[in-house]
């Protein structure tokens, strides 16, 4: 099954705990500026809505890489980074339309999700489920089934 | 090891930053935050001098779990001399600030001396440097943390400022972080403003490692599990479900502690926040979490857009921090007011000018009973009517005293110097200096104890008296749970944790994290140790600054007149009773002085 990290900011609080999981997991320390994912607020943190690599199936980072340091995992359909072939040029980074590979100035690489080998640990860390790891065919579905709940009140009040 | 083991100092005189390393061993004796701040205070000052003066020092001081991803990390205190009280200031705040200042790398910022100009303090992973403020000095807080992010094009700062309170004197100003988290008390605010010092603003870029990490992740789930069975409906409700249980139990201090219950209190409770009016209004829009936070209490609220504070004013047609229980009762039952837009409106204006709600609230039931006593008048109020209930004084005052206009530089005195000034001391419900917090000391005896004791003056989070309280409202043998739980408190306060986990996580698992976390061997027997000698050195800093064991006491009000209803009926606070047994069990002596003997026992001698 082809999965990929859900997204529900309204589940949100803004606590940060995934980007606390994602630094610790991926450089076995707390620090949000290496996380992968990141929270962004609006409003005075009236929403909160985290952000990360969605896994696009033809990548503009994959594409632009001149040194092919980067390659999908057929598995996960994670694109990931090979830290030797990295050369830390940036062009992906200028590629990605939404920014979510990063430059990490103290390996010279480039950093981006690799979905943690299949156990995302922002979705482990969740205190809300606001972000969990689904069937990608079927993200919407939490969403359509809420409506339905809606229209079912119609159906039978 | 989750120390980062720096410490930044920065004299403004001289517009010096200088990093210098943490010392351990004060460490291991303070822990962090509170209690390390504190001990870094008392070795760099005079506890004599004037707390506005260049010669104060104002320390931000964040915990070993500070940044770690133990629930609730998010915590950093301020630490100075307060100008309200001339006491140890201690004020503690949520929001981002704190862990950011922790991954640019120091544990603790300590500021000295005076600039000669309005700076800011910014610091950009390891670049750091005093930048000018003259175009962000007279800006709100809001307008500031906009304008340093849009300035250094950098919306990753997270910034801790003052409002136009804390530069114009306001004496309970606050720091506030992230727009509406605040280190609210005390007016540590107005010891930042008196050096000219703005804001702080921080992007951090270096980790927080732990000592035992796989210990420390395993250690650290199982709290946050525990949490979660145990929030005591934070999530939900936020801290405002405790407006219920004082009205019912009849300790929520309404009309400046005349009273003891408010006939309005379900218009401004948690439930009235989560209704939906007749409009398709509701108060609330969501919860939200501090840094590291799986309780998330803070509130999200926003105004209806026709209430008359905001009908022509589209600047606030926005979202933002929305009441607490103590905002819902400052703005609420203590001056009589029911609006619960009105009282939002309120909070929204603390955080946007940087004022203690409370101190803010409590001052201004102070003038509402001059007022009606008739010993002010409109002549005084700028042509405002402060009567009890007065939804509109309540929110013009906010803004008058926030800009220091008209009576709001009366207000902005606190409420011991306002009725000084007008001759009715007695009306000041103070103690210290500092303005009492939701909780009336007649039905809620050992929290009189706690409010008399206070090092920092009248406040409800630095012991943790309620359940002994509300089983047994007589003042017997409330001392011993005062201080256990002040002693207690001060660990959590030097943690890097929130007090809001102390339903769930008592000295073992506090001692669990940290042990998992820190050097050390942490067990929750140094722990309290820690906690008692902490609370000791703040008693020996205000000793050294001139406060007695008469300064121990409350306003005659809840000393002698009886509790007019609720189930404290004819009580009044049995300080006189509580108080030597409490001096007795710290190993004080009778005029509330650490023995030597107590001091050595806390290595304190």
């Amino acid at each position: 099954m082809h999965r990929s990290l859900h997204i529900e900011p309204s589940l949100c609080t803004g606590c940060l705990q995934c980007e606390l999981a994602c630094s610790f997991e991926h450089e076995g320390e707390f620090n949000p500026a290496r996380s992968r994912i990141r929270v962004f607020e609006f409003e005075h943190g009236k929403t909160s809505v985290p952000y990360t690599c969605t896994q696009c199936v033809e990548a503009w980072c994959l594409k632009a890489c001149p040194t092919g340091a980067i390659y999908m995992d057929s598995d996960l359909g994670a694109k990931l980074v090979s830290a030797q072939a990295c050369v830390g040029c940036k062009a992906c980074t200028t590629a990605c339309p939404f920014g979510t590979i990063e430059f990490n100035p103290f390996s010279g690489k480039v950093d981006k999700c690799d979905l943690c080998n299949g156990d995302p640990q922002c979705v482990a860390a969740c205190p809300t489920d606001a972000i969990t790891y689904l069937d990608a065919g079927a993200t919407g579905v939490g969403r359509m089934q809420a409506f339905a709940e809606q229209t079912a009140k119609g159906v039978s009040p | 090891m989750s120390w980062q083991g720096r410490v930044l100092r920065v004299n403004l005189t001289r517009g010096e930053v200088t990093p210098e390393p943490l010392n351990m061993e004060w460490a291991k004796d303070y822990i962090g935050e509170r209690g390390l701040g504190t001990k870094y205070l008392w070795e760099n000052m005079d506890p004599k001098v004037d707390a506005m003066s260049p010669d104060n020092v104002l320390i931000f001081a964040t915990g070993p779990l500070t940044g770690t991803n133990a629930s609730t990390s998010g915590r950093y205190a301020v630490l100075t001399k307060g100008p309200l009280t001339g006491a140890i200031a201690c004020s503690n705040s949520g929001g981002k600030f704190g862990a950011e200042l922790k991954y640019a790398g120091y544990d603790l910022l300590i500021v000295e001396g005076c600039s000669e100009k309005p700076v800011y303090l910014l610091i950009e992973g390891d670049e750091i440097s005093l930048q000018s403020a003259e175009k962000i000095w007279g800006k709100t807080v809001w307008e500031t943390d906009e304008w340093i992010k849009k300035q250094h094009h950098n919306p990753m700062l997270k910034i801790a400022t003052i409002g136009v309170a804390g530069e114009r004197g306001v004496r309970y100003a606050a720091i506030v972080n992230d727009l509406h988290r605040a280190a609210g008390r005390s007016g540590v605010g107005s010891v930042m403003g008196s050096k000219n010092l703005k804001a702080v603003a921080v992007r951090g870029t270096h980790g927080v490692k732990v000592k035992d990490p796989k210990r420390f992740m395993q250690v650290t789930n199982e709290m946050k599990n525990l949490l979660a069975k145990d929030d005591g409906g934070l999530a939900k409700y936020g801290t405002n479900a405790m407006m219920d249980t004082m009205q019912e139990f009849g300790g929520l201090p309404t009309r400046n502690f005349q009273e003891v219950q408010f006939a309005g209190y379900d218009k401004v409770d948690a439930k009235a926040m989560l209704k939906t009016d007749e409009t398709g209004h509701r108060n609330l829009i969501t919860n939200k979490a501090c840094f590291g936070c799986t309780i998330a209490c803070g509130r999200i609220a926003h105004i209806h857009k026709d209430h008359f504070t905001i009908q022509n004013r589209k600047e606030y047609w926005h979202a933002s921090g929305g009441l607490e229980y103590e905002t819902a009762f400052a703005f609420g039952p203590v001056i009589g007011v029911d609006d619960i837009d009105a009282c939002t409106f309120a909070g929204y204006l603390m955080n946007e000018h940087g004022m203690d709600p409370i101190s803010f609230g409590v001052t201004l039931a102070a003038a509402m009973e001059l007022f009606e006593m008739g010993v002010i008048t409109t002549d005084d109020t700028d042509g405002v009517p402060l009567n009890f209930g007065n939804a509109e004084a309540l929110t013009v005052m906010s803004e008058k005293t926030g800009k220091q206009e008209g009576f709001g530089q009366v207000l902005g005195l606190g409420s011991r110097l306002m009725c000084q000034k007008y001759g009715h001391p007695e009306l000041s419900m103070t103690v210290k200096g500092q303005e009492f917090a939701g909780y009336d000391s007649r039905a809620l005896q050992g929290m009189g104890l706690g409010y008399a004791t206070g090092n920092r003056g009248a406040c409800h989070l630095k012991h943790d008296t309620f359940e002994v309280d509300m089983d047994d409202q007589s003042g017997e043998g409330k001392a011993e749970p005062c201080k256990a739980s002040q002693d207690w408190t001060a660990v959590v306060d030097s943690s890097g944790l929130c007090v809001f986990t102390m339903g769930a996580w008592g000295a073992p698992e506090f001692a669990a994290q940290l042990d998992a976390d820190c050097e050390g061997e942490w067990t929750p027997e140094r722990l309290l140790e820690s906690g008692e000698r902490i609370w000791n050195l703040e008693r020996m800093f205000n000793l050294a600054a001139g406060l007695t064991c008469a300064d121990d006491t409350l306003p005659e009000r809840l000393l002698k007149d009886p509790a007019p209803s609720g189930t404290a009926k004819g009580r009044v606070n049995e300080l006189d009773k509580m108080l030597p047994e409490y001096y007795s069990l710290r190993g004080w002596t009778e005029q509330g002085e650490p023995t030597p003997q107590t001091l050595t026992r806390l290595g304190l001698g």
